[in-house]
């Protein structure tokens, strides 16, 4: 009798009662409304799958090939083929595998460093946050693109340890250890705010150690705007990278990258345009989802704009 | 107030000291050290580089290395010839004298040769940076107040485009249309030059050198008037919202006053922040836009520095620059705070 005595109470409440709905499912409908971010979605994963299968090419990205030397688009090399005679194509999605690599190894770094210190920073607040904010502030000081052709250039007269010259890990880590400063002010922010609401209160009255409190009930609520944030670091190393192996900088031919490409295909600017045209558009297609992907995320994740209040702190 | 500057200004000196701590590590592990950019070139002979160790101070341990990299050592007595008497003094002035070493490729000092540069750069920079504002403060006041207008949604695709494209694509691009393949319909040449300030050998016109700009400036200003736009658009947007903006139009104050001098006044004062991280940007250019378009200037001084490895003008042109971001970063905060009183001060 005790348990139906509400129901009576509430005779509709079954009908009234909003449909249970998973976290999942409530940001994956209103990312859907986004039309931006899933055509963003829609075309990254292709651009990510045909790099993928890039091994199916019948042609080789590397060996050179003469007696089809500048081709322009055909049937046979949709994007034309190179000085060498290599299928554009083949090298752009070989290319593709190298610049959407570093585009995650960067993010994976600046999380690996940037979540720790600024959590660190924004839950114990004080000197220590003083201490750290000080370093964020210097290394944001640091004019990235700089520092990456000075490493560059010194990593081919000297060997540092772990640095290998020309190593794709090489280059994903140097950029991701100058750009996990955006990162950690935003997880910073995130704990500034969230450690004062009550659960923290009430987790920590309830006996919870920092350790857990940091990273089982401040973290998870900061999720949306890290996730956020990292996807549109994603497009910002992409970026990054290409425009470094596009001074000849970064990753060094006969590997191609998209920025590499582009390199190369500047001193046949005039006669053989599409050389420089189709590693752009690669490019630029993936950075212009990605940056799409991240804004629809931004709603999904953070209907009530918490990321602008936080931004503020 | 001066209690926020003050402090402010306190909380510089050790970023400026931890910036020059990493910034010597950099110096040491450049191949040659610190001695690279004295020796004025690369080549010396053995005995010469203990010489000239002793005269720099690199004999000493880091810690003083380090004095003597910033505040020189011609005013300490040193020992020259290595025979234990400090018989004169050193010759280095320090980077706070503005003493980087020479270059090793004019063996010039490292100031002449960023001096030499730098107004080319200012020259284009500024004026980017003036179209920037000019194109992008428009295109943010009208999206915002025609929110969801078809102008508003054309102006948010592009510049999601504009932030997308990479400035060294767009550079190519460029290059491709104007210089490849348009034609002057007159003269049958290209329609816009290829690079350089001006036509070389020709007598000075305004015309030539205003030519000469149009495809840099295009290609440099794109990805900030994409983003200051969108910057311009949101903050315009939450000011719009504000009582204030209301109590203005109560008062039957005319719509056009309102936006400008009410809203638009408010609503670029976030963008001070934004400016001043970009303000750097006009004493050291945009490397791919000077090497593109073979622009001498601060940014083509460094490719090519990089591409000799020239490391003392490499490092010169780093430090000014990290110093002028941590200078532009701190005058941003306090004239944030100083336009913006509701700032907490403590």
């Amino acid at each position: 009798m005790e348990h139906t005595a509400p129901e009576k109470l509430l005779p509709d409440a079954e009908k009234t009662a909003l449909p249970q709905v998973s976290m999942g499912k409530m940001v994956w409908r209103r990312f859907r409304r986004h039309r931006g971010a899933v055509a963003g979605a829609v075309i990254l994963t292709i651009i990510i799958l045909s790099c993928l299968l890039a091994s199916f090419s019948p042609y080789d990205p590397e060996k050179s090939n003469l007696a089809s030397a500048l081709q322009p688009p055909s049937l046979q090399h949709p994007f034309g083929t190179d000085a060498l005679g290599r299928d554009l194509l083949t090298r752009v999605l070989y290319g593709g595998r190298i610049s959407l690599f570093v585009g995650f190894m960067v993010v994976i770094i600046t999380m690996v460093i940037g979540i720790p210190v600024g959590a660190i920073a924004g839950y114990y607040g004080g000197w220590v946050d003083d201490l750290l904010m000080r370093v964020i502030d210097s290394a944001l000081a640091l004019p990235s693109l700089m520092i990456l052709i000075l490493l560059s250039a010194i990593l081919r007269e000297v060997e540092i340890p772990f640095l290998q010259r020309n190593n794709v890990m090489t280059i994903a880590f140097v950029i991701g250890i100058l750009s996990w400063m955006t990162i950690a002010r935003l997880v910073r922010a995130i704990f500034l705010t969230l450690r004062e609401m009550e659960y923290v209160t009430a987790a920590r009255a309830l006996g919870a150690s920092n350790f857990r409190i940091i990273l089982s009930e401040i973290l998870p609520n900061g999720f949306g705007p890290i996730i956020v944030e990292a996807t549109l670091e994603i497009g910002w190393a992409i970026m990054e990278e290409s425009g470094l192996s596009f001074l000849g900088f970064g990753i060094q031919p006969p590997t191609p990258s998209w920025g590499n490409l582009l390199n190369n295909a500047q001193e046949h600017l005039v006669k053989h345009p599409w050389l420089a045209i189709f590693p752009g558009l690669m490019i630029f297609l993936t950075i212009i989802s990605v940056n799409y992907i991240g804004d629809g995320l931004r709603d999904a994740l953070d209907p009530y704009k918490i990321l602008k209040q936080i931004d503020e702190v | 107030m001066l209690n926020y500057i003050i402090r402010r200004l306190l909380q510089a000196v050790p970023m400026l000291f931890l910036l020059s701590l990493i910034l010597f590590v950099l110096i040491n592990i450049v191949p040659g050290g610190p001695l690279a950019g004295y020796g004025r070139t690369r080549r010396i002979n053995e005995e010469k580089i203990e010489q000239l160790k002793r005269q720099f101070g690199l004999d000493k341990p880091l810690p003083v290395q380090y004095v003597v990299w910033l505040v020189g050592n011609d005013w300490m007595h040193i020992d020259a010839d290595g025979d234990g008497v400090a018989e004169s003094y050193g010759e280095r002035k320090g980077i706070l004298r503005g003493d980087f070493g020479f270059s090793f490729r004019s063996r010039k000092p490292v100031l002449e040769e960023i001096s030499d540069r730098l107004g080319n750069t200012i020259y284009l920079m500024g004026i980017t940076l003036l179209v920037v504002a000019l194109i992008a403060i428009p295109i943010g006041v009208i999206s915002a107040i025609k929110q969801y207008s078809w102008f508003d949604l054309v102006a948010t695709t592009l510049s999601f485009m504009g932030q997308a494209i990479p400035e060294f694509w767009l550079g190519l691009v460029l290059l491709l249309i104007f210089y490849v393949r348009l034609n002057n319909p007159i003269t049958g040449d290209s329609l816009l030059p290829s690079g350089g300030m001006y036509t070389l050998g020709a007598d000075f016109s305004v015309w030539d050198w205003a030519e000469h700009l149009i495809l840099p400036v295009t290609m440099g200003m794109v990805g900030w008037v994409a983003w200051y736009s969108r910057f311009l658009r949101s903050s315009m947007l939450e000011t719009i919202h504000q009582d204030y903006i209301r109590t203005a139009r109560a008062k039957g104050q005319k719509e056009r006053i309102v936006m400008v001098k009410h809203a638009l006044k408010n609503a670029l004062i976030p963008l001070v922040t934004l400016f001043a991280l970009d303000f750097p940007y006009i004493f050291t250019g945009s490397i791919y836009v000077e090497l593109i378009f073979s622009w001498p200037g601060m940014g083509r001084l460094f490719y090519d520095s990089a591409v000799h490895r020239d490391y003392p003008v490499l490092m010169g042109i780093l430090i000014i620059s990290a110093c002028l971001i941590m200078v532009c970063n701190l005058a941003a905060d306090l004239a944030y705070a100083y336009l913006d009183p509701r700032v907490r001060y403590d």
